[in-house]
Order: structure tokens, then C-alpha cells, then sequence
């Protein structure tokens, strides 16, 4: 327990904000994937044979190829990237991106090609005399998604992007990899530096096993709400 | 884009995917084993034994597999008395640790397939076979075990894929995978697009096939309705 007090000689705070810093990335990661979903959703569901073509790609790669792969694109080709743009506009110098913005971008575009096959599905479950009864009603395009597909769409998506929150935040453990200080890079510090990897390691399992099942116990409670009336 | 250096990479990516499919199929192999033995467990009337594959099932699937792999990679090392017994010979090679670490992780995913499988059997087909005067030993291989694989097929293709995916993994532990290349060669390159879409490729190629004899496999085992 020594080892986990908090101040100079522990671990303990070490151990606290690192675990803040995995809730920062997944929630993070998480809302760059609905951006991503956002985006992609409507191209796989679209009636133009090229933009679902777009839009299976994304998801079929980002599905079909480890996460760690994708992670070191990021790490080593972003600088890159970010650096070529910027030699468009005359800036030659080296630009160093945070590891936070890499591993979230990483991650997020992971996690997003989960949450658009969710929502994919989850709009393709609903009945098509919804969309033609808001039609019928003159209802706009806007007010038909977001007054009458969103609310629906929201109840059948929430158990599967529950399974997406636990694959985000378990992914977030593989950005330790780019020296982002979060649970598993500061339990891999900690266990250098005291030679006691066994009950570090242990540890991050047990702090991951309560974030996911804080975690769980709160989107339950969501999951209620949504199926008022069901 | 550096077309040279995609085909100089091709053959050493090739090479490291022979790792990557021994570990795969290892740890698949062992893990559709320890996956049905918890799937048989979870069955169990017995709170305690039901309990244990539960809590099982749960530690290792709410935990990240990196984790896993640290601690079996890592920790075991620690315990002064595991370095005395023969465990220390498997334990000390990362290459049996990584599929320890998989094959465990894999067990549980696959036992809550399979339980599930096993849950949506309706009571009828096993009443259907106990009215028969079928015993209850051969109800359970000839008839339960025959459907649930037939159930879990889909759900069991994707963790193929995700676990897969999970082997690259091995890499962090100094195995030299198909992830664990293509970072050498990142690294000594620095050209990450060109290695990404080489090692992606291979990736999405075995994807792409796992899919297909999955896709097989549940059309040759669907009921005839």
C-alpha cells in the first residue's frame, strides 16, 4: 500500500491523474468518432453508389486492421502530414503535434467506424412509415431527423455504442505506446522504476475494470431514459 | 509515395504474417477449448461455479488485452517461486506468453458466445429429445452442442477478426509480428503511408477471407427451413 501513497513517495496521485488522462482521451476519441460517424453515416446510407463507396471503405479498413497500426500512422506520419500542409503555406519549420491530439485523433477515428456501422443499423431498423408519415405531415427534412428519427434512433443505439464506449476505452491503453502519460504508460513508469511490475500492472486491470464498470451503471441509467414508453 | 520501398517491405511483412497466423491460430485454437469448458461452467445450477466463469469472463473482458499481456509478460516474472518450476521454461519466452495473454482473453469472448448460443436453444428441440428417450450426455453433443455452434458462427467470426487484430499486440512484447515489422520499418524509414497500406493490406486480406469462410460456413450449416 506504501506504493500507492500519494505525494513524493507513492504512486498514488501519479496513478490518479493518469487515470483522469484515460477519461480525457476516450471521452475525447469518442466525440471525434461521432464527428466521424456524423460524416460517414449518411455517405453509407446515401442512394449514389459512389459515396457509399466512401463510406464502406472507412469502416471496412479502419475494422479490418489493428488498432496499433493505426496508432503508429498517427505517431510517426501526423508531424509529417501537419508539416507538409503547413510547407504549402511557406512554414518550414518542425512541428511537433501533442500526443494527446494524435492519440485522441487515433483513436477517435477508430471508434468512429464503430459508431457509424451503429448508427447505420440503428437507422435502418426503423420503420419506413415513419419517414413517410413525417412526409406526409410536410414535416422538413431537418424536423424529420432530428424531432423524429434522432429519438428513435438514440433508443435502439445506445446498447451497441455502450460497446463501442468499452472498445474506446480499452483502446486508449495502446496510446501509451506514444509516451502519453495515461494508466498504462504511468504503470509502466512506476513499474520500472520500483522493479515491481506484477502489482502495477494488476493495478491499471483494476482501475480499468472500474472505469468500464462505473461506466456501464451510467449508460444503464441512459438506456432507461431513452425507453420511456417502450 | 515511395513505390520502391512498398515492394522491398512486402517480403519481410510477409514473412512476420507467418507469425502473426501461428499466434492467431494458437491461441484460437486453445481459447475455443477453455471458451466452451467457461460456456459449460456458466450453465452450472451451482452459484459458486456459475459465479467463478462469470467473474472470469468479466475480468478479462473488461480489461484492455495490452494489460493482459503485461502482467502474464511482465509480472509472472516477478514471482520468485514460478522461476523454480518447469511453468518458468513456457514463461519466459514472449512468444508463449503472448498466446497465454490471447488465448485467455479469447476464452472469455468465446464463452459468452457460446453461452448465449447455448441460452437461445429452445426448450422444445431438448424436450423433443428427452421424450425420445435420448439420454442426456448425447443431447448435449449430438443435438445442443451442434446448434449452438450454428448460432455462434457470426458472433465467432468477429472475434476471429478482433482477435486478429488483438495479435498485434505481440509486438510491444519484442515478438516481431506483422505490427511489429511494420513499426521496425517505420521507424528506420519514417515513411509510415507506405508501410501502413502494405501491412494494412495483409491485414484486410486476411480479413477479408475469415469473413468469407465464416460467411461459407453459415450458409452450409443454416437450417432448412
Amino acid at each position: 500500500m506504501e506504493l500507492l501513497a500519494f505525494g513524493k513517495t507513492g504512486w498514488g496521485d501519479e496513478l490518479f491523474y493518469a487515470t483522469l488522462m484515460t477519461i480525457a482521451v476516450s471521452i475525447t476519441a469518442m466525440l471525434v468518432g461521432f464527428f466521424f460517424a456524423l460524416i460517414f453515416t449518411p455517405l453509407k446510407l446515401s442512394k449514389y453508389k459512389t459515396l457509399n463507396l466512401v463510406g464502406n471503405f472507412y469502416t471496412t479498413v479502419i475494422r479490418g486492421v489493428p488498432e496499433l497500426l493505426v496508432i503508429y500512422l498517427f505517431f510517426f506520419g501526423g508531424s509529417g502530414a501537419i508539416m507538409y500542409v503547413a510547407s504549402i503555406f511557406g512554414y518550414y519549420e518542425y512541428i511537433e503535434i501533442n500526443a494527446f491530439i494524435t492519440g485522441s485523433m487515433a483513436i477517435g477515428i477508430i471508434s468512429g467506424a464503430y459508431s457509424t456501422e451503429v448508427f447505420r443499423g440503428a437507422i435502418q431498423s426503423i420503420d419506413k412509415g415513419q419517414f413517410e408519415a413525417a412526409k406526409v405531415l410536410g414535416i422538413n427534412k431537418f424536423g424529420q431527423f432530428y424531432k423524429i428519427i434522432l429519438p428513435q434512433m438514440l433508443r435502439l443505439a445506445i446498447p451497441n455504442l455502450s460497446n463501442v464506449w468499452q472498445i474506446t476505452l480499452k483502446d486508449t491503453s495502446l496510446i501509451s505506446v506514444t509516451g502519453l502519460v495515461e494508466i498504462m504508460r504511468q504503470s509502466y513508469i512506476a513499474a520500472g522504476s520500483t522493479r515491481d511490475p506484477l502489482f502495477f500492472y494488476s493495478f491499471a486491470a483494476v482501475l480499468y475494470l472500474l472505469l468500464t464498470y462505473v461506466s456501464m451503471k451510467l449508460i444503464n441509467k441512459l438506456e432507461v431514459k431513452y425507453s420511456r414508453g417502450y | 509515395m515511395d513505390f520502391d520501398l512498398m515492394i522491398t517491405s512486402l517480403p519481410k511483412l510477409l514473412g512476420a504474417t507467418i507469425v502473426t497466423l501461428k499466434l492467431l491460430s494458437a491461441s484460437l485454437f486453445f481459447g475455443l477449448f477453455l471458451g466452451l469448458f467457461f460456456a459449460i461452467l456458466r450453465l452450472n445450477k451451482n452459484i459458486l461455479i456459475n459465479k467463478f466463469a462469470y467473474g472470469y469472463s468479466y475480468i478479462f473482458r473488461g480489461t484492455p488485452l495490452l494489460v493482459q499481456i503485461f502482467i502474464i509478460y511482465f509480472g509472472l516474472g516477478q514471482i520468485e517461486y514460478l522461476r523454480t518450476t518447469f511453468l518458468w521454461v513456457i514463461l519466459k519466452e514472449p512468444y508463449w506468453c503472448a498466446i497465454i495473454a490471447f488465448t485467455l482473453n479469447t476464452g472469455a469472448y468465446t464463452s459468452e458466445i457460446l453461452r448465449s448460443a447455448f441460452q437461445t436453444i429452445k426448450p422444445g428441440i431438448i424436450e423433443a429429445g428427452k421424450s425420445l428417450g435420448i439420454s442426456n450426455k448425447i443431447i448435449f453433443y449430438k443435438i445442443q452442442i451442434p446448434i449452438a455452434i450454428r448460432q455462434s458462427l457470426p458472433a465467432y467470426g468477429n472475434e476471429i477478426i478482433l482477435m486478429m487484430k488483438g495479435t498485434s499486440l505481440a509486438s510491444t512484447v519484442t515478438l516481431m509480428d506483422l505490427t511489429g515489422v511494420a513499426k521496425y520499418i517505420i521507424s528506420t524509414t519514417f515513411k509510415p503511408i507506405e508501410v501502413f497500406i502494405v501491412a494494412g493490406g495483409i491485414y484486410l486480406f486476411m480479413t477479408f477471407i475469415i469473413h468469407n469462410v465464416i460467411k461459407y460456413l453459415e450458409k452450409k450449416y443454416s437450417f432448412q427451413q
